[in-house]
Order: structure tokens, then C-alpha cells, then sequence
């Protein structure tokens, strides 16, 4: 099995099925000529021509807009958001049309659009260009929001949103790209709603997705050392949300830390932790803990920058805190 | 018509109660003298049984709240009588004197907080809610096991108890046998903090109280237990296991009898008067994990030897498994404490307040005694009477020693009661 990055992983995904499904396109700032801002779509131009990977002008309204368009004409469109940053300008398009148009119309109409978006802080791009609002978008039914922590997952995950005839947010991290990880060589998807034990362990929970699912997989291996074996459980997706893994795993180990990059304010953690009570109240042996992002805009300022962040230490002391050690 | 329950007052220093559990629904029939709810006070879970039967039409506090003695807490009527709640507990509440005011007329405060302030993981600022602090898995593990919380030392933040603690607290009652000494060398262990459980910090207060406010004498005796020990071995012999007769209950029923003998000591200091109790209800001490009960003998006097065995041991039973009832801990006139199995020779126990009195009772042993002039072989049991210079002084002390030694020395008056048809 070839190891390759999670840019590799998106890349290829996105070339097999255009290559497998001619209805399939890219459109979006700079995906073209420019091979996408992130390098995603090198050579995709040259290889599948103008037509099928469109650049736009910067309105990122206009791109979902006409992207859903196309979906509901029968096209399968792959709207790039440079920056999830900039899907706020498409906010409208996202939530109030690809994810309503299908019960709106009494299912006359799909819309089997997929916004691939990147997002998340670390790169000292200033707070308005480094949200992680991916709880923002999973608020809304009638979209699904998928964001992958793993280079195998991303590419299967992508290629199931491009198939599905749900819209689908698909969240990438920018801070994994350079992620590595085993991908197989042949055609396969993974399941969307589907939550995953990345690591087994029988002391604690950690529910996670995306780049804190690797940030927790290093924050395991600390605490292993330590003797604490956490177990891992991946969302992939926020929406739809599968918990069933994790009250498996939570009534196995009655103890659970939530790991998220997003503000702890009405996140990801907030969900996770409420569903757990309801669920497995009396499994419950300490309250539950959440690791997020501090509660500023994010600062430009490195040092600052990664203070803000959650890092591998706040899930370990996190972890500790929850064990009482 | 309907009747209001009320908080009882189970404890001569109760001011509140906590209701942990309610043990019959709303609209669930109840009979006279079935369990209605569990209640906590600083000594114990109890249970509190209805006096009237019928069907528990309303609750009028929900679980794990605590309101003073004499609040209504339920109201038991018929299936389909309507029941007018305002002016049955008006009538209720009127009968309540100085019943704290009405909660709800304080102005709600309003709190702000910075921007940028996040919540503390756990509250960390020191002020705990009254009551066990039990994690859900830990107060279900030990619901499962009948295991009661107040007895477990919580090894979580602030003395919360996990569930680590209540599986240790298990594994201590199952373990069987010891296990083999090691003879590797010994680490030093580090040092612990172990918060004090409820019934502990119970015991603090009132032994504090006690020593520091009632000035204590004491009157010790040896005992010739021989005559004890023979009866008990006879009737023993023909008694099955599971009830055979301790040195205790002979204690307790000579204890008994003495006071009856000597109304003085069976008293209590009230103000500027000195109340002489018409029961004589002894207080039996049971030692438990998490510290000392007491449990009541009612009118010890009055029972047969045998009923008195048995009901000493249905309520070390029910201290044990921590379901005790309110009339079990409240009400004693006398205590009697007894580290005879402990292999002690003799020691001196402090007041259980309001009693005047308290018996410490140690091991009978075997020892040379001189009688008629002859060293013979004979079995001595030494006690210590404590009690309050404020009641009584040492003089009487002793003649209540002395009138206790007569029945212990001469087992068979313990019975002629019962020889006497009485």
C-alpha cells in the first residue's frame, strides 16, 4: 500500500472521478490554470481542458450558486472554496439553497454538489483568514459536512460526496496536507456518517475528527508511555452525526475527552459531550473535558497563534485531568 | 382526607433533611408502614415509612433536595379524592413555627463575566452542595451492590467518589481471606489526604462537642464474667448458629436493668433541669468502614434476652448494609460500647450527648483470681463507666457499677423476668 500525503490522497480522488464520470467538474478561484491555491488540481487543466475545470471570478456566491445550478441540471459540480473563510459569502448558496432545495421542492430536484473548502489557524493568516467554523455548517440539516483526518479517509470520503446525490461540505485542513498515511491502490469510498476507532484503548475516550484527530493520535502515544491507553474515535463527519462508536467506547471506558480546533462555544465538544449524557448517564464517571480553540480572534502573531491553538499537551493534560492523574 | 408527610426529625440535633430517594412514585399505592423515600441526615440514610396508607398522590420536593425538619414533603390520599394542595399545607405549614421564609423573594443577581473568560472544567471554588458527591457510574455500581456511598472515601476531585472507589470498596467486602505476606522490602508510601466522609465529620462534631462540653468522670470495675460465660456457653448449645448469644447482649440487657434500678443515671441535662428518661432505650455502638453507629435498643429493659439478641443483630445488620431507619439512631438514653472482641483489657469511651452515660466494656479474660483465700483460674472483664459531673457524681457512678456487676455476676436474674412470666 503506497504511502502518500492528504493532498495526494484529495488529488487523486478528485482525478478518478473525473476520469470515471464525465458529468463530474471542478469550478472555482485559481483551480485551474493556476493548479489551485493549495496545488490540489495541478495538471488537472491541462489534462481535462477549460470546460471541465472552470476558474471563476472571486464570488464565491457566484461559484456555489452556479455549481448548485448545475447539480440540479444533472451536472456533478466540485465548487472549490479557496477558504472556508470565503464560504461565508456563500453562506446563502451553502445553507439556504443546496441544503433546502431538495425538501423545499418536494424532492423534484437533487442537488449533488460537493464544496470542497479549506479551513482551519496555523498559518498565521490573521483571524479572518483562519476559521475552523465547521460546526457553523453541520448547524443546518440538509447538508452534509464532512471533514477527514486521514489521508485514506479523505479519499474515500471525497469520492462517496462525489458520487452521493446529497450536497456535501468537505472540509480539508490545511495543515494536513503534508499528512501522510496508506492508501490503496484500487478504487474504494468510505461511507459518510460513519464515525471510526482510529486508535483502541480502554482508559479513555478522545472524540475527534480532522487535524486534531492527529494531534490526539500523538497525544495517545505520550500517554501511553504514561500507561494510558486512549482510544480514538473519529467523527469524519459532523453531519450526520454518528455517536454510536462513541457511547460504545465511552460506556467501556466512563471517561471521555473532546479534542476540537474550533471555539469551545457551542462546539463540536458541546454537542459530542450532551449526547454522551444522554446517553450513557449512568457510565459516567468524571465530567467530561473539552480541548478547543481559546476564545480570541485568532492572533497573526506566531507565538500567540499556536497559544491559541489547541495543541498535543492540551489533550494529554486534558486526558489527565479527566483520569484525575 | 388527605395527609401531608413531613420531614422528620430524626436526629436530636436535626435541623434539615435531604431526601435522596423517593422509593414510591406518584399515583404508586402505599401501605401504613411501607417505605415512602430514603432520607439522609449527617449520621445516615434512612427510611421513612408512612403512617397512613394509600396512594402517594404528590410529591412536594423533588430528589437530592434538603428542607428543614417539619416541611412537607408528600402528600398521601385516596386514588380519587381531590385534594385543595394550598389549604391542606396551609393547614400543614401553619403548625410550623418559625418555618424559614418563603424562598423565591430574593432580586436574582446578575453576574457578568469578560469576554475572553472560559469555564473552569470543574467548579473548583470550594463550596460543595451538601450530600455524597458520587459520580452517576459510581452511585449506580453502588445502588447495584447495596452499597452505601456515605460509608466510601471518594478519591476524585474535592472527595468525589468514582467508580474505582466503589469497586475497591466492593473488592474490600468480598475479599475472603488475606493474602500471603510478602517479605519484600517496603516502599514508603506517600503521604494521602483522605476527605472525611459524612458520617466521619459526624462523629468529629459530636465527640468534639461532647468532650469539650461535658465534663466526663469515670468509674471503672472488674467483672466476674465466669457466670456469663457458663450461661451463654448453655444456652448457646441449644441455640441454631444464626442465633447465638454474644457477652454483648448480656451487657446490654444488665445495662438496661441497672438503669431501671437507678433511674440517675438514665438521664439527660436539659437547661437548668435534669431529665430522667422513662424509656430506657440503650444505644448499642456498631463499628463500621467509614466510622461508628449507633443503634438503638428500645426499651431494653422490657425484652426478653433472646428478642434483645436478635434485634441487636438485625440492627448491626441494617447499620452495615446502610439501611438504616430513623427509629434505629434516634432516641438513646445510654449507650454501650464493647471492644471485648478486639482483645482489649480495658479502655474508656466518651459521651454519645444527650445521654449521661456511657459504658465502655472490654475483653473477658482468663487470669488467676483469689477466691475464698485459693488462687483459682477465673475470667475478669473490666468496664469503665463514663458519665456527666453535671448529672450525677462519682458516688452514684459506682453504685450503678456495682448494681450492673450483680447482673452480670448472677446471669439468671437477666432471665427471671422472663422466669416470672413478665
Amino acid at each position: 500500500m503506497a504511502i502518500i500525503t492528504m493532498r495526494e490522497a484529495i488529488s487523486q480522488a478528485l482525478w478518478e472521478e473525473m476520469e470515471r464520470d464525465q458529468r463530474v467538474f471542478i469550478i472555482g478561484e485559481e483551480v485551474g490554470l493556476w493548479g489551485g491555491t493549495y496545488a490540489v488540481t495541478r495538471g488537472f487543466y491541462d489534462h481535462f481542458g477549460a470546460d471541465r475545470v472552470r476558474d471563476t471570478p472571486i464570488a464565491e456566491g457566484a461559484i456555489v450558486g452556479a455549481a448548485n445550478g448545475a447539480a440540479m441540471a444533472g451536472l456533478r459540480p466540485i465548487a472549490e472554496m479557496m477558504t472556508i473563510n470565503f464560504a461565508f459569502l456563500a453562506m446563502d448558496q451553502i445553507v439556504n439553497q443546496a441544503a433546502k432545495m431538495h425538501s423545499m421542492f418536494g424532492g423534484q430536484m437533487t442537488v449533488p454538489v460537493v464544496i470542497r473548502a479549506v479551513g482551519g489557524g496555523g498559518r498565521q493568516l490573521g483571524a479572518t483568514h483562519s476559521h475552523t467554523p465547521d460546526v457553523v455548517f453541520a448547524h443546518f440539516p440538509g447538508l452534509k459536512v464532512v471533514a477527514p483526518g486521514t489521508p485514506y479517509d479523505a479519499k474515500g470520503l471525497l469520492k462517496e460526496a462525489i458520487r452521493i446525490d446529497d450536497p456535501v461540505l468537505f472540509i480539508e485542513n490545511a495543515t494536513l496536507y503534508q499528512a501522510k498515511g496508506e492508501v490503496p491502490p484500487e478504487d474504494y469510498t468510505e461511507p459518510i456518517g460513519v464515525s471510526k476507532i482510529q486508535r483502541q484503548g480502554k482508559d479513555v475516550t478522545i472524540v475527534t475528527y480532522s487535524k486534531m484527530l492527529q494531534l490526539s493520535l500523538k497525544a495517545a502515544e505520550q500517554l501511553a508511555s504514561e500507561g494510558i491507553e486512549a482510544e480514538i474515535v473519529d467523527l469524519r463527519s459532523l453531519r450526520p452525526l454518528d455517536m454510536e462508536p462513541v457511547i460504545q467506547s465511552f460506556k467501556k471506558t466512563n471517561r471521555a475527552v473532546i479534542a476540537e480546533e474550533g471555539y469551545r462555544s457551542y462546539g463540536i465538544g458541546a454537542e459530542v459531550a450532551a449526547r454522551i449524557y444522554e446517553a450513557a448517564l449512568d457510565y459516567v464517571d468524571a465530567p467530561i473535558r473539552r480541548v478547543a480553540q481559546k476564545e480570541v480572534p485568532l492572533p497573526y502573531n506566531r507565538d500567540l497563534e499556536q497559544l491559541a491553538l489547541p495543541q498535543i499537551q492540551d489533550v494529554v493534560d486534558a486526558v489527565k485531568g479527566v483520569l484525575y492523574g | 382526607m388527605a395527609d401531608v408527610v413531613s420531614m422528620p426529625k430524626l436526629g436530636f440535633d436535626m435541623a434539615e433533611g435531604k431526601l435522596v430517594r423517593w422509593v414510591k412514585s406518584e399515583g404508586e399505592a402505599i401501605q401504613k408502614g411501607e417505605v415512602l423515600a430514603e432520607i439522609e441526615t449527617d449520621k445516615a440514610t434512612v427510611e421513612v415509612e408512612a403512617l397512613v396508607g394509600g396512594v402517594v398522590r404528590k410529591h412536594l420536593i423533588s430528589e437530592d433536595t434538603s428542607v428543614p425538619v417539619g416541611e412537607p414533603i408528600a402528600v398521601i390520599g385516596t386514588a380519587d379524592e381531590s385534594i385543595d394542595l394550598d389549604s391542606l399545607l396551609a393547614g400543614s405549614t401553619a403548625a410550623a413555627a418559625g418555618a424559614p421564609a418563603e424562598p423565591g423573594t430574593e432580586a436574582p443577581s446578575i453576574k457578568t463575566t469578560t469576554l475572553a473568560a472560559e469555564p473552569k472544567d470543574e467548579d473548583t471554588d470550594g463550596r460543595l452542595p451538601e450530600g455524597v458527591r458520587a459520580s452517576p457510574l459510581a452511585r449506580r455500581l453502588a445502588e447495584e451492590n447495596k452499597l452505601d456511598l456515605a460509608r466510601v472515601n471518594g478519591s476524585g476531585p474535592q472527595g468525589r467518589i468514582v467508580v474505582r472507589d466503589v469497586r475497591e470498596a466492593l473488592g474490600a467486602k468480598s475479599v475472603g481471606r488475606p493474602a500471603a505476606p510478602s517479605y519484600a522490602p517496603r516502599e514508603t508510601r506517600p503521604s494521602e489526604r483522605i476527605p472525611l466522609t459524612r458520617l466521619r465529620a459526624a462523629i468529629g462534631r459530636r465527640m468534639s462537642a461532647a468532650k469539650q462540653q461535658v465534663p466526663h468522670f469515670y468509674v471503672t470495675s472488674e467483672i466476674d464474667a465466669s457466670p456469663v460465660m457458663s450461661m451463654r456457653a448453655q444456652l448457646n448449645a441449644s441455640l441454631p448458629d444464626d442465633q447465638k448469644m454474644s457477652v454483648n447482649d448480656f451487657v446490654v440487657k444488665a445495662a438496661a436493668l441497672a438503669l431501671h434500678e437507678l433511674p440517675a443515671i438514665n438521664a439527660s441535662l436539659d437547661g437548668d433541669a435534669i431529665v430522667r428518661h422513662g424509656e430506657i432505650n440503650v444505644g448499642v455502638a456498631v463499628a463500621l468502614d467509614a466510622g461508628l453507629m449507633t443503634m438503638v435498643v428500645r426499651q431494653a429493659d422490657l425484652k426478653p434476652l433472646l428478642t434483645l439478641s436478635q434485634e441487636i443483630r438485625t440492627l448491626a445488620a441494617r447499620a452495615r448494609s446502610g439501611k438504616v431507619r430513623p427509629e434505629d439512631v434516634e432516641g438513646s438514653t445510654f449507650t454501650v460500647s464493647n471492644l471485648g472482641m478486639f482483645n482489649v483489657d480495658h479502655f474508656i469511651a466518651i459521651i454519645n450527648p444527650p445521654e449521661a452515660a456511657i459504658l465502655a466494656v472490654g475483653s473477658v479474660r482468663e487470669t488467676p483470681v483469689v477466691r475464698d483465700g485459693q488462687i483459682v483460674p477465673g475470667k475478669l472483664m473490666q468496664v469503665t463507666l463514663s458519665a456527666d459531673h453535671r448529672v450525677t457524681d462519682g458516688a452514684e457512678g459506682a453504685r450503678w457499677l456495682e448494681i450492673f456487676r450483680s447482673f452480670m455476676e448472677q446471669p439468671m436474674r437477666l432471665v427471671m423476668d422472663e422466669l416470672a412470666g413478665g
